[in-house]
């Protein structure tokens, strides 16, 4: 469902002036962590089962509503990927009441804004408007969750939307088929593995039904939450949610999530791509880490700040010793995603300098992990990345979005509001002997998948012509 | 399941005026030392976002220096004052401060957050940065690095490469039409100097404005104006450039690469910011190609026949000129058609306008949706910045739903009649596209 922009073309133009770049969310939401502090949630079990989280924000008179399903890209069955994101498109087609396109419509005609992404671990749906309008959407988002209908004709036209989906996020971009590439290498069995847009060749083939024993399987309201966050008062807003979503029926048990556990990795995978759009090399590379529910207490806090540690910014360890000091790579940063049902990651992205050969570059960043191992992380660099983690909760609080989703997301892997609310704490007591040790136990070379992205010998034709 | 009576509640919503409550006040502050800034003062968080920006930008690049102030955006935060670039970059991070820089054709922005206990020592870094850059050669390569690697990667990216051509056939050698980050030559020439020159020429107290939103009075804001851009100097030189000219008859362009989908930019001549039909022809683009759902565009390209993921237009209205332009990619094979019902809703709306119906639901989303734009401090700012950017008074956000209201549909035609003009039309398409009917002599390259 989501707006690709204007913004290459408009370059550095003033589309600013028009609400043209409304909300932008990737389909795979891979957002850093960041935890929200300081801020009230109220949670609420309605009888059928179905959370409600509600955290008042009053800076505004703006109400963010979200409806989040335990249910992503990794829960599909083997041969439907991209049941969960086109299932997500579909849900925007009608219901036994409304028309295609009809939801959106009124949620425009009382000055909302809608949209949904999907994820590995999550869908989820929301919009935002004028708080008054609440019961309103309330009753929409019920509708929609019990009594889609799949239209056989828009269904057929909406699978086209989603290939021209596919067709502008990867396709036409090699650097994202890499990425997709080097997922579908790092896992040996998990569904992490497959891309959340699906296959091309298992996207063309879905149908009606398909999405149909989707829905009811997994769109109960058991497997659900509501998350409301904005200018409301909480008692008001469970009202509201007893009334319309605590009317919702469970027709079948919410599905157990039993997917693949992915075995521990053994060898180290690799995987080289070569194409003529592909104007300078790059590397990317990930790290299979325990997730959020894995890990050993305080270790995924301590995976937090080591990805921090490693490549977020300027003055971290990566770009300090490989842009600045040695001067092989133009670009280089990474990030810790533990935020999973499953598993996590680190990743890290290289840009090698112009001149330098991308195996130099390869050479050069695992010599400065191994430096990183045999020396240990300074104090210094890991009271910054506290710092700077700790200060991120402040930071994302100041988006209203940001905080539903926070509460959200953290639903959708099983994690509490406390265990979200603790995470600032849990990242200030990590000690820099344990970011050090965390780098050496799981930034082994077994552990990882690396994709090199390399320019094809012989270039397409250029050629401009009419 | 049974459900409520959703089309009573429905229509009784839609009826009702949705009050736009302003939930905020915006005070103007003067320095000591004679600065403007527009506040909002807000301590439900512990933030203080700043966003300033200089009159002028890429216009202000010279011939032979295509690319100076994108480079100089790069270079604020590599070192000021005693602070080597390292030095500047750990200073930041142990702080927490975010602070970025960025040009557009006409404004040269910065962007800066700090925690609010941070705030004497995070602005004493501001002003360093403002007012003390250091352009050291070590990482003056650096960030030269990193733009010739963007430069090579936007020759290779479908979008960049359609918008090039589409403003190079539209707007020829106009400043307007210059890729901010420069081409490959100029910048692996740029030296120390330039950089010093963009700056001096770019940092100018009268060129300047500033929006400040969350945990910080107007009394302790003043000051600190003045400490960060105390030192600049007043007065500097007035960039005139020349009208735009866009070319009245349309053409296509194709740039062939094998890629699946055929990338497309489209413009046609549109209208500068202060015309006094802007309000009503952003209403009038809103129902044709803005908005996302339920435009025209998307109704008749993505929900109808499913060409596309997105087809969209925009109003690009600046000082000396504008354009009215989209975007939209296809399968290849799908190029001739999604051109085709492109250009029939062009006339369609050419030649009759929205239609009543449209045009209320466009305004009561328009109104409706007006307070989204305010609901963090990083929003406020950069709406406030905007505002004084375009010159359109304090009390805009109060008065700027009555003006959307205002726009009947007699003078939405007359708009669309004006703006819209499928005979001038350029489009440019980068990709293996199938059905594009060409006619000779229509395309320039």
């Amino acid at each position: 469902m989501f707006k690709s922009v204007l913004s290459s073309l408009l370059e550095n133009g003033r589309a600013v002036s028009l609400a043209l770049f409304a909300l932008m969310l990737a389909v795979a939401a891979t957002a850093a962590p960041a935890r929200a502090l300081d801020v009230d949630v109220s949670e609420y079990t309605l009888d059928n089962g179905m959370k409600v989280f509600v955290i008042p924000d009053h800076r505004a008179p703006v109400v963010t509503h979200m409806v989040w399903v335990r249910v992503g890209s990794a829960d599909e069955e083997l041969g439907k990927s991209g049941i969960a994101h086109y299932l997500e498109h579909l849900l925007f087609k009608g219901t036994k009441r409304l028309k295609p396109g009809e939801f959106s419509k009124i949620i425009r005609q009382n000055g909302g804004e809608d949209n949904a992404f999907t994820s590995y671990d999550f869908t989820a749906y929301f919009e935002r408007i004028a708080p008054d309008r609440l019961e309103l959407v309330m009753d929409l988002g019920a509708d929609r969750f019990a009594n889609a209908v799949f239209d056989d004709r828009d269904i057929k036209t909406e699978l086209e939307v989603v290939k021209e989906e596919r067709r502008s996020r990867t396709d036409n971009n090699p650097a994202a088929l890499l990425r997709e590439q080097l997922s579908a290498a790092a896992y040996t069995a998990h569904t992490y593995g497959r891309p959340v847009i699906g296959w091309m060749s298992e996207v063309e083939k879905l149908a009606a039904v398909d999405a149909q024993a989707f829905y009811q399987k997994y769109y109960t309201p058991a497997n659900a939450a509501l998350v409301v966050a904005g200018d409301v008062d909480p008692e008001e807003v469970l009202e509201l949610a007893k009334k319309y979503y605590g009317k919702l029926k469970n027709d079948v048990p919410a599905p157990k999530r039993v997917r693949t556990q992915e075995p521990a990795p053994i060898a180290a995978k690799r995987v080289e791509m070569s194409d003529p759009r592909v104007a300078s090399p790059s590397i990317a590379r990930k790290y299979l880490v325990p997730g959020v529910n894995q890990a050993p207490p305080g270790v995924s806090a301590t995976l937090d700040v080591l990805g921090q540690v490693l490549g977020s910014g300027s003055s971290s360890y990566l770009y300090t010793e490989l842009v600045i000091r040695q001067k092989v790579a133009s670009q280089v940063s990474s990030w810790h995603n533990g935020d999973t049902l499953d598993g996590g990651e680190i990743s890290i992205s290289l840009s090698p300098a112009p001149g330098v050969d991308v195996k130099a570059a390869e050479e050069a960043l695992d010599a400065a992990l191994h430096k990183l191992f045999k020396e240990g992380v300074s104090e210094d660099r890991v009271t910054r990345a506290q710092n700077q983690l700790v200060a991120s909760n402040v930071y994302a609080i100041d988006s209203q979005f940001r905080l539903a989703y926070i509460f959200g997301a953290a639903f959708a892997i099983g994690q509490s509001v406390e265990e979200t609310l603790g995470w600032t704490n849990r990242i200030k007591q990590v000690t820099a002997e344990q970011v050090s040790d965390a780098a050496r136990e799981y930034l082994k070379l077994r552990n990882s998948a690396t994709g090199v992205l390399v320019p094809a010998p012989s270039k397409a034709a250029n050629a401009s012509s009419n | 399941m049974k459900f409520f009576k959703l089309t009573t509640l429905t229509l009784l919503m839609s009826l009702l005026h949705i009050a736009y409550a302003q939930a905020f006040e915006i005070r103007e502050v003067e320095s000591p030392g004679g600065l403007n800034a527009w506040l909002v003062s807000d301590k439900t968080v512990p933030l203080i976002t700043m966003r300033f920006s200089f009159r002028g930008g890429t216009i202000n690049d010279p011939e032979n220096a295509a690319g100076r102030s994108y480079f100089l955006s790069g270079m604020l935060d590599e070192g000021a004052g005693d602070l080597k670039s390292q030095e500047f970059q750990q200073r930041m991070s142990e702080l927490a401060i975010r602070m970025s820089y960025d040009t557009d054709r006409e404004h040269f922005t910065g962007s800066f957050q700090t925690l609010s206990e941070n705030k004497d020592a995070a602005f004493d870094l501001l002003r360093l940065a403002v007012t003390e850059p250091r352009f050291d050669a070590e990482p003056m390569d650096k960030v030269r690095g990193q733009i010739l690697l963007g430069i090579k990667g936007d020759e290779e990216n479908p979008g960049r490469i359609a918008s090039k051509a589409l403003l190079k056939t539209m707007l020829g050698d106009h400043p307007y039409a210059r890729v901010a980050k420069g081409d490959a030559d100029s910048v692996s020439s740029m030296k120390p100097k330039d950089l010093k020159e963009a700056w001096s020429s770019i940092f100018v107290r009268d060129h300047l404005q500033i929006a400040v939103v969350g945990d910080i009075t107007a009394e302790e804001l003043g000051p600190l104006l003045d400490k960060v851009f105390g030192a600049l100097p007043k007065q500097g030189k007035n960039i005139s450039i020349p009208d735009l000219k866009a070319p009245e008859k349309g053409s296509i362009t194709i740039v062939e690469r094998k890629i699946p989908q055929s990338v497309m930019s489209f413009a046609m001549p549109g209208l500068v910011r202060s015309d006094p039909d802007f309000i009503t022809a952003y209403v009038m683009n809103f129902v044709l190609g803005d908005g996302g759902f339920g435009s025209r565009l998307m109704e008749e390209v993505r929900e109808k026949r499913g060409l596309t993921y997105g087809i969209y237009t925009g109003l690009a209205s600046w000082t000396n000129g504008g354009l009215l332009i989209g975007s939209v990619s296809t399968q290849n094979a799908k190029a001739g058609e999604t051109l085709d019902v492109l250009r029939a809703e062009l006339v369609k709306m050419a030649e009759k306008g929205p239609t009543e119906e449209e045009l209320e639901q466009a305004k009561t989303y328009l109104t409706g949706s007006y307070a989204l734009r305010f609901d963090s401090g990083s929003k406020i700012a950069s709406q406030l910045l905007g505002i004084q950017q375009d010159n359109l008074g304090i009390d805009y956000v109060e008065k700027r739903n009555d003006l959307i209201r205002a726009v009947t549909v007699e003078d939405a035609r007359r708009v669309a009649k004006r703006l819209i003009d499928p005979e001038a039309l350029t489009i440019s398409i980068v990709g293996r596209p199938e059905g594009i009917p060409l006619r000779t002599g229509e395309a320039p390259g």
